[in-house]
């Protein structure tokens, strides 16, 4: 993907892109609400650190395992039973995140 | 049987990207809820492992519904793998294909390279590097840049915040040196 040199991934991610961006305005124009008969309310996350180390370590994991957490589930039930050991590692590496979380720069 | 045939091949960019992106608005008719795939990492520690951590420390009960999502990511899995999977080889690109080639990848048939996908690899180091530190860096930097492509790319860009375009240009910036510098390094390893 990051070669750039196929296409089909960024027209699945930018058709998604698109399709969540028309469908939020429409939910925030018109004032919709929710099943639950709420109005639906996005709260915005606040920026830190974070959102840059953090990135660009999950993008290194990203390119390695051909995946992040969404596909790696997909992966292991279509055939690839040993994702499941990625997945796996994926939460080792989350539960080390909240082990050390006060020791990094945020 | 035409049906079918056509269904088994690779669905056009612009179906998957709609039925992807639409997850967006039905989570938030159904009650509200941030499409976010990774923070299940999170929930899983939190019911499972959380310790002494106050990370883990929170309600994961009230996020069950992402947990079921997650099973539903599962059945979906399970489901085209039965039913939809493409007797073609991987489709990528011949520019791909020739360089992967140079890097020692040569299973194209599946969707992912099976040479080092496969339970065998998990002792060689190569297999280890890419199967568990991989999958290390992927929650790791996940939950540190609080999202996924899931959360950022998706519900994040779809609320036009600007913090998850941040995330996402180091995501893929993080990707992009990783594809060009690392990758052929790596596959390299024995």
């Amino acid at each position: 993907m990051f070669r750039f040199q196929s296409f089909h991934l960024f027209g699945v991610i930018g058709t998604a892109i698109i399709t969540g961006i028309i469908s939020v305005q429409i939910i925030k124009r018109f004032n919709l609400k929710s099943m639950e008969g709420q109005y639906i309310k996005i709260m915005p996350k606040t920026f830190h650190k974070g959102h840059v180390f953090g990135s660009l370590i999950f993008g290194i994991g990203w390119v390695l395992t051909g995946a992040c957490p969404g596909p790696m589930l997909a992966q292991i039930s279509y055939g690839y039973p040993v994702v499941l050991i990625t997945f796996l590692s994926a939460i080792a590496g989350t539960w080390t995140y909240g082990y050390f979380r006060k020791d990094l720069p945020h | 049987m035409e049906l079918l045939e056509i269904v088994r091949k690779p669905w056009p960019w612009y179906l998957c990207g709609f039925l992807l992106g639409i997850t967006v608005p039905l989570l938030l008719f159904q009650g509200n809820k941030r499409l976010s795939i990774s923070s299940n990492l999170r929930h899983l520690c939190a019911a499972f492992f959380s310790g002494g951590t106050i990370f883990f420390r929170y309600d994961w009960k009230s996020q069950l519904w992402n947990l079921y999502f997650a099973a539903g990511i599962l059945i979906g899995g399970l489901l085209a793998g039965l039913w939809l999977t493409s007797p073609n080889p991987v489709n990528i690109s011949d520019e791909t294909f020739v360089i992967l080639n140079a890097m020692g990848v040569h299973d194209f048939n599946e969707m992912l390279p099976t040479e080092v996908f496969r339970w065998s690899s998990l002792i060689t180091l190569r297999g280890f590097i890419f199967i568990v530190i991989g999958g290390f860096l992927v929650g790791f930097g996940t939950r540190y840049a609080g999202g996924c492509i899931s959360s950022h790319g998706l519900m994040g860009l779809s609320n036009l915040e600007w913090t998850s375009l941040v995330a996402i240009i180091f995501f893929m910036t993080g990707g992009i040196l990783t594809t060009h510098f690392l990758l052929p390094l790596l596959l390299n390893i024995k």
